[in-house]
């Protein structure tokens, strides 16, 4: 089974363990991430006005892409989830949009929307399936209380980016239970974590990320998991009183895995 | 001066958002993580828009306040979509000529060790045209 798979800018730099982890838990697990040649970066965040093309057209070129080699397109960053899939909608559905792109592109077969955006996560749920990655696991991570942190961009908007109930979510949790932890729900965990704003005005970022913790902490986790780099930066380097750990939810599946061994986790297994 | 008729009808033509499915009941801003760091909050963004106050929203930090974190659009019950109507007002000002809110030499300051790419890829998409 093979994926178009659109790394993103930060997983080819600061954020090199999720995607190094992802692939060969892929690998571990039966699939194949078939990097995108030539992909473009997101942006990072999706071009909300309805007027902009130029800065849809890097997600449209690697949906294409996919496209082409006739797979579906799959990513692991959030952002890059969220944006790519967005832009997809805008090509299925907004013939302005669509024609525009289109028109600038020049590509020898119009690109229309055709492709299916998916999250490495969706993959384990629907494809694998929860069993088979339970199965698969070498070290059950018992004993751990782990918090996923969803944050904004894999479930919001939902009506697009149909990953799973924006308000009640289980897919990590569900991750959680099948690498043998438990999981454990806090209230923010799809709230937000500050963003982008951390580098424009930081003090904003600090109060969004510490709430966030302290909301995890208070529920007694171990530690939490994200699949977004930023997300980990705010939680992690933010967090002005006490810190907890952020992994990427990859590493977590390779170290269970037997892959890969992760520092500072032990398990009562 | 401003003809806040034909900024409306640019606020509206770069959002697509119609204001008057707004039925005002706040939920935008209930839900809105940076409300309290916001001077005019997502609903408040929705009624000035349809008296056509746009230039105070203009003139307003809340235009870089906003986290794109799509709460205001997933939990609208009238699919207003807020967010966007900030994203507009943001980019009237960034589109006009050297308004850009973040300059490449405003970044070494920035920058520390473990910041993720990600991050600048969204702080030049928001803050620069």
């Amino acid at each position: 089974m093979e994926y178009s798979y659109f790394p993103g800018c930060t997983l080819k730099n600061k954020a090199q363990e999720l995607d190094t982890c992802g692939r060969i838990s892929a690998e571990a697990l039966g699939f194949h991430l078939e990097e995108i040649p030539e992909w473009q970066c997101c942006g990072g965040t999706y071009p909300l006005a309805e007027d902009e093309i130029a800065t849809k057209l890097a997600s449209v070129r690697a949906l294409a892409a996919a496209r082409d080699a006739g797979h579906d397109l799959l990513t692991l960053c959030s952002a890059c989830f969220n944006v790519i899939k967005q832009v997809n909608e805008d090509m299925k559905h907004d013939k302005d949009i669509c024609f525009r792109a289109n028109n600038y592109l020049k590509l020898d077969e119009p690109y229309t929307g055709t492709v299916q955006v998916v999250h490495f996560l969706q993959v384990l749920r629907d494809t694998i399936g929860w069993d088979t990655v339970r199965q698969a696991v070498k070290e059950p991570l018992s004993g751990l209380k782990i918090g996923a942190y969803y944050g904004c961009l894999l479930l919001r908007p939902s009506k697009v980016m149909q990953f799973d109930d924006p308000e009640d979510p289980t897919i990590m949790e569900d991750f959680i239970k099948a690498l043998g932890a438990e999981p454990i729900i806090y209230s923010l965990r799809n709230e937000c974590c500050g963003a982008y704003l951390t580098l424009e005005n930081k003090e904003i970022a600090q109060r969004r990320s510490g709430k966030v913790l302290e909301s995890a902490q208070d529920m007694g986790v171990d530690f939490l998991i994200t699949a977004c780099p930023l997300c980990q930066y705010n939680l992690t380097q933010n967090a002005l009183s006490k810190q907890t750990p952020v992994y990427y939810f990859t590493l977590l599946l390779a170290h269970a895995l037997g892959l890969k061994e992760m520092k500072g986790v032990s398990t009562n297994g | 001066m401003d003809d806040p008729k034909k900024m409306k009808a640019q606020i509206e033509d770069i959002s697509h958002v119609d204001v008057r499915k707004c039925m005002r009941c706040g939920k935008c801003s209930a839900t809105c993580p940076n409300y309290d760091d916001m001077e005019y909050h997502p609903h408040q963004f929705v009624c000035m828009v349809e008296k056509g106050e746009i230039r105070k929203l203009m003139d307003s930090n809340s235009i870089y306040t906003c986290l794109s974190c799509f709460a205001c659009i997933e939990r609208c019950p009238r699919q207003v979509e807020p967010a966007k109507l900030i994203e507009a007002t943001r980019l009237m000002v960034e589109r006009e000529r050297g308004a850009n809110h973040l300059k490449p030499d405003m970044i070494v300051q920035k920058l520390d060790d473990q910041l993720p790419q990600q991050a600048l890829a969204s702080a030049f998409r928001k803050y620069t045209k």
